[in-house]
């Protein structure tokens, strides 16, 4: 399949194009990748300078999005793709906007760590919101490599993490709830925490959303709203 | 598209499954039927073993490359190819169920119901008119009156009346091509053929002339199966509601239009529609 889909086109200038789309895709996600492990480490870490640089590059992302867009409208104007190139643009311009709405929410945990670095530090140093982060980042890479590598295999099993997320998120949900029936003061940072990986809890649902995207230019089948059984039928099945 | 049309012609809910993708269109009503087509130029074989059906009251596309035998597959339609020399024909076409190669089908009476439209617009060398009325003095009609009528219907069916209704008496050759290709559609429909087999009938067109022939083409297809030939992948694209592949006298796959150029099932048509191809 990975051959079909990086085949030779007669026209070399559009195989250049759909190159160089697939690669800005990718620089995106690594910006977006890079966002939310600054944002979170300024958070855990106290470090408010990191956090106004998080939110000083978002435009950065915005900027990206805004430029690959219009390439992709480009390339539809001018060379009509069809069959597997008209479902890379397809699934580029719904992964960008994904990738953007991530950046956005790696900017929300950035503003919400310049506000916990006013309040006291509670005994476990964030450290569910940092192991929150790194298993939303791992989500993240990996979908990034299957993006990379047009893998509908792969996609399937980063997908399939996005439940353990949930779980996770619910988790420290409960634990916080627990704390602020124990103590109403801490109920400001409580609800800031929650706020937080809220915002990491919607980049692994962003990152499942691009696994969609994944099988759907690669199988050219639509699994958006389905079961995850249905999911695995179509990435594991024959196009 | 007004307000109100985008709330009346909006998405049927209804049609949609729990999932939102559409349902596929579904050909319940067979006009031709190819089983086992099997084609020879003298020692060449053209046609290797093709088989499907074309839908009635539907527009289906023929693509492939040159010499893929797309032209050959339509000129079958019609029995084109028995005015060939050394061609060897096994395999039925079925028309509404009877083979059209039987020595019991009349030629000209199937020519009749299966019209057909050349790439280059071929008018004779009459007046708007009398090309329009061709097809029906030779079926022996005489009344004025009912050919008058039947060839502004034809030109109006052409899409072409309003252009050429002050000067009906001039001759043909004055119109431009895109013109000229309109009236041959006139033509053809003016007999009220069954089927219309449209062999590349815009790639000597211009543009604009290119996209009233199409418009022309959807507006046909309620009334005749069409089936078309064309090297413009996206003007198959754009007007058909089937498509067939094919390539090196095979038929690779022949699927829904939005199917075929969205998702193919096979790698062949998948590299021709994508550019890979060669």
């Amino acid at each position: 399949m990975t051959d079909n889909l990086f085949g030779q086109h007669i026209s070399q200038q559009f195989n250049a194009e759909l190159d160089q789309l697939r690669h800005r895709v990718l620089t995106m996600g690594g910006l977006v990748e890079q966002q939310m492990i600054d944002a979170v480490k300024a958070l855990v870490d106290g470090e408010s300078a990191l956090a106004e640089s998080v939110i000083e590059n978002d435009h950065k992302v915005n900027a990206i999005e805004v430029s690959i867009d219009e390439q992709c409208t480009q390339i539809l104007a001018r060379r009509q793709p069809t069959a597997s190139d008209l479902r890379l643009i397809v699934a580029v311009i719904k992964t960008i906007t994904d990738l953007e709405r991530m950046g956005d929410q790696a900017e929300k945990v950035a503003r919400i760590g310049l506000r916990l670095i006013e309040m006291e530090r509670p005994q476990n140093d964030y450290i569910e919101i940092q192991r929150l982060g790194e298993h939303v980042q791992l989500m993240l890479r990996e979908v990034l490599d299957a993006f990379a590598r047009m893998d509908a295999e792969a996609a399937l099993n980063v997908a399939r993490k996005d439940e353990k997320i949930d779980h996770e998120y619910e988790g420290i949900m409960r634990q916080q709830v627990t704390f602020m029936m124990e103590d109403p003061r801490l109920i400001k940072r409580s609800l800031d925490i929650m706020w937080s990986i809220r915002a990491l809890e919607r980049i692994g649902d962003h990152s499942k959303n691009i696994c969609e995207y994944i099988i759907y230019l690669v199988k050219g089948k639509d699994v958006r709203h389905t079961t995850l059984d249905q999911m695995k039928e179509a990435a594991l099945g024959k196009r | 598209m007004s307000t109100q049309n985008i709330m009346t012609h909006g998405v049927d809910l209804a049609s949609l499954g729990r999932t939102g993708q559409a349902q596929q269109p579904s050909a319940s009503d067979i006009c031709l039927q190819v089983n086992g087509l099997d084609l020879y130029y003298g020692d060449k074989q053209a046609l290797n073993n093709i088989s499907f059906d074309i839908p009635r009251a539907c527009v289906t596309a023929f693509i492939g490359p040159s010499g893929c035998g797309k032209s050959t597959l339509l000129r079958c339609f019609n029995r084109m190819n028995d005015l060939v020399d050394n061609v060897r024909i096994e395999g039925d076409i079925l028309l509404d169920d009877q083979d059209i190669n039987s020595r019991a089908v009349n030629v000209v009476e199937l020519r009749r119901r299966i019209g057909m439209v050349f790439q280059k617009p071929n008018p004779f060398p009459k007046s708007i008119f009398e090309n329009v009325a061709y097809g029906l003095r030779i079926q022996g009609v005489k009344n004025r009156a009912v050919i008058e009528e039947a060839v502004e219907k034809a030109l109006r069916q052409a899409a072409l009346w309003d252009e050429v209704k002050d000067r009906l008496h001039d001759s043909a050759l004055g119109l431009s091509g895109g013109q000229q290709q309109r009236l041959v559609i006139a033509r053809a429909v003016a007999i009220e053929p069954e089927v219309l087999l449209l062999d590349e009938p815009a790639s000597a067109l211009d543009p604009i002339s290119t996209l009233k022939i199409e418009e022309l083409i959807f507006e046909l297809k309620d009334r005749y199966t069409i089936v078309i030939v064309t090297h413009n992948m996206q003007q198959a694209a754009r007007v058909s509601d089937y498509t067939a592949f094919m390539y090196m006298g095979e038929l690779v796959e022949f699927d829904v239009t939005q199917k075929l150029f969205t998702n193919p099932k096979k790698k062949q048509t998948e590299d021709y529609i994508t550019g890979r191809y060669g």
